[in-house]
């Protein structure tokens, strides 16, 4: 039986600076952080790296060739009441989403994340001098063959091999764009020239499976970081996606991923699974045939179209959902939302893809630019239309492309302000950030799986949170509203 | 990408003759075509309000390196 899929999603924003940090994308990266904690904590609490590992294989072997992800821990980093992390990773800031009991609720707490980097910005914007400004943009590539990337990451069950789950989620993966590519103008690190493509992120892929993420990037990420406890359990990290500004594409994309892997849990495609010739070929391809007409080969002689490999699972999905239920994706209900918006945009792709404009990022996109590129008589190698492309992605209310686009929304204003504040009640993100806004002084840093807090005496003292269903509002909201103090928490906790 | 002719399903009653059926569906596609198309209008010149300035060097200068 599949595990409940806990889901996470860490976005890596995309900076310009305006004025004296415009050559130092990191100073202006920490100046973002630091802004946000400024306004909204009185004092920051860290990030614990003591158990960070980025260099275990989950195929149980380092590659000799593979370059193990360097943990930053001078750059700023720091836990939010909502239970999520904002930090500097590399020269970019990321915010990485609470772990979620949904891909609903993750969705949710994805576009809280902008609300984030909005007010980081507004703050930054209030502090350095007229001519200064730091911006960030929701997007995936520079247009000049650098990219930076949006991570899932899907609890599933340890006992499921990994050869077996990579196998079964590839022909899925390497289609899913067709529905929640951002879509980009020209394409990178490529001879293929083509005006528009699907993905922001398919030209950067080169292996199938790999431990890499910044070089040689993988189909399918081998860190096997599980932040929980590691027998029971295994944290798919996947690094293809994009950063999609719809939620819409958001919620499909974390959606149908979280079928596919409870049903490769379950071994609905025991026997019956595809393989493809060449997945990095093929994703690429993919993204560049917006007809949606490239076949790709499988199984020896079989031809495919993305659209047929994505009827394929949505099938097996139905039928699934209507055997078991939906509790494994968050219940029947949001099952259902996620099976009935991947046919409606299945069907849509099928009969007229310019209907997706209001859902789907790549479409609305193409569809602005195509329009606009008319109108002005521009090639689509215009810088114009470059711009266009990046604008889309700003998040400020004012300059964003995709607002003027008014697109289908999942979610309120209000709702994303609650969230950027309020953990989610059902997984043991509730635990951490209530800690952190009942007991700020004595909380000396925390991670994903545990928690310091400093009780006044010589010691420190570590709090475990090895299981990400634990640690939920039902579990401890009555015990932290009833305690006084972490002291007295402690006590309770280990009678 | 050509846009390809839309599937409609016709929601009026079955009494109503094919021929004004058609003719409904055929009213009905253009006022919503022409209004899409106004809409289109406005966002366009939007656009060109809300673009940052010197939107070609912007973009020639957004250069991001170091990511995951």
């Amino acid at each position: 039986m599949a595990i409940k899929k806990i889901v996470g999603i860490e976005t890596e924003y995309g900076i310009a600076a305006k004025g004296k940090l415009s050559t130092n994308p990191v100073s202006a990266s920490s100046y973002l952080v630091n802004c946000y904690a400024h306004a909204m904590f009185e004092k920051n609490t860290g990030w614990d790296f003591t158990d960070e590992q980025p260099g275990n294989d989950a195929r149980g072997f380092l590659a000799a060739s593979s370059v193990v992800p360097l943990i930053e821990t001078q750059l700023i980093n720091i836990v939010l009441y909502n239970g999520a992390r904002f930090y500097v990773d590399h020269a970019h800031p990321e915010y990485s989403s609470p772990e979620c009991g949904s891909p609903l609720e993750a969705t949710l707490y994805d576009a809280a994340g902008q609300l984030v980097l909005k007010k980081a910005m507004k703050k930054a914007k209030e502090t350095l001098s007229e001519n200064e400004e730091i911006v960030v943009y929701k997007n995936n590539s520079d247009g000049k063959g650098n990219s930076y990337g949006c991570h899932e990451n899907y609890l599933m069950d340890r006992s499921v091999p990994f050869s077996k789950i990579v196998d079964e989620i590839l022909p899925f993966l390497v289609t899913r764009q067709i529905f929640c590519g951002a879509g980009k103008v020209g394409s990178e690190n490529t001879k293929d020239k083509v005006d528009f493509q699907i993905s922001q992120r398919a030209d950067f892929f080169e292996e199938v499976v790999g431990l890499e993420t910044t070089t040689k990037r993988p189909l399918v990420n081998t860190r096997d970081e599980p932040h929980s406890n590691s027998e029971k359990y295994r944290r798919l990290h996947l690094i293809l996606g994009d950063a999609n500004m719809s939620q819409v594409s958001t919620f499909l994309k974390l959606g149908t991923t979280a079928l596919v892997l409870a049903m490769i849990e379950d071994n609905v495609f025991f026997k019956g699974s595809l393989r493809l010739e060449d997945p990095v070929r093929d994703i690429k391809r993919i993204s560049h045939d917006i007809e949606l007409t490239y076949l790709l080969k499988a199984d020896g002689s079989k031809e495919f179209s993305a659209l047929d490999i994505q009827y394929l699972f949505l099938e097996a999905a139905q039928d699934y959902v209507l055997k078991g239920g939906g509790e494994v994706v968050g219940g029947d209900e949001i099952a259902k939302q996620i099976l009935e918006r991947w046919e409606n945009t299945l069907e849509g792709l099928s009969q007229d893809p310019l209907s997706l404009y209001k859902t789907v990022d790549w479409i609305a996109k193409y569809r602005i630019m195509d329009a606009y590129r008319n109108k002005h008589s521009l090639n689509w190698r215009s810088e114009k239309l470059a711009a266009i492309d990046l604008q889309y992605h700003d998040i400020r209310d004012d300059k964003s492309l995709f607002n003027l686009a008014n697109m289908e929304t999942l979610f309120m204003e209000s709702e994303l302000r609650v969230a950027e504040k309020e953990p989610p009640h059902s997984t043991r993100a509730y635990f951490r950030g209530k800690m952190l806004s009942k007991w700020p002084a004595n909380i000396v840093s925390a991670n994903w799986d545990s928690i310091v807090l400093d009780l006044g005496g010589k010691s420190l003292k570590k709090i475990p949170m090895l299981d990400p269903m634990k640690g939920t509002f039902e579990i401890v909201a009555n015990l932290i509203d009833e305690t006084n103090s972490v002291d007295e928490l402690i006590e309770k906790l280990e009678s | 990408m050509s846009e390809r002719e839309q599937k409609r399903k016709p929601t009026e009653s079955k009494e109503v003759t094919e021929e004004t059926a058609d003719e409904l569906v055929s009213v009905h596609t253009s006022s919503s075509g022409e209004k899409l198309k106004a809409e289109m209008d406005d966002l366009l010149d939007e656009i060109d309000e809300v673009l940052e300035e010197n939107a070609e060097e912007f973009v020639r200068n957004y250069v991001q390196k170091g990511g995951e």
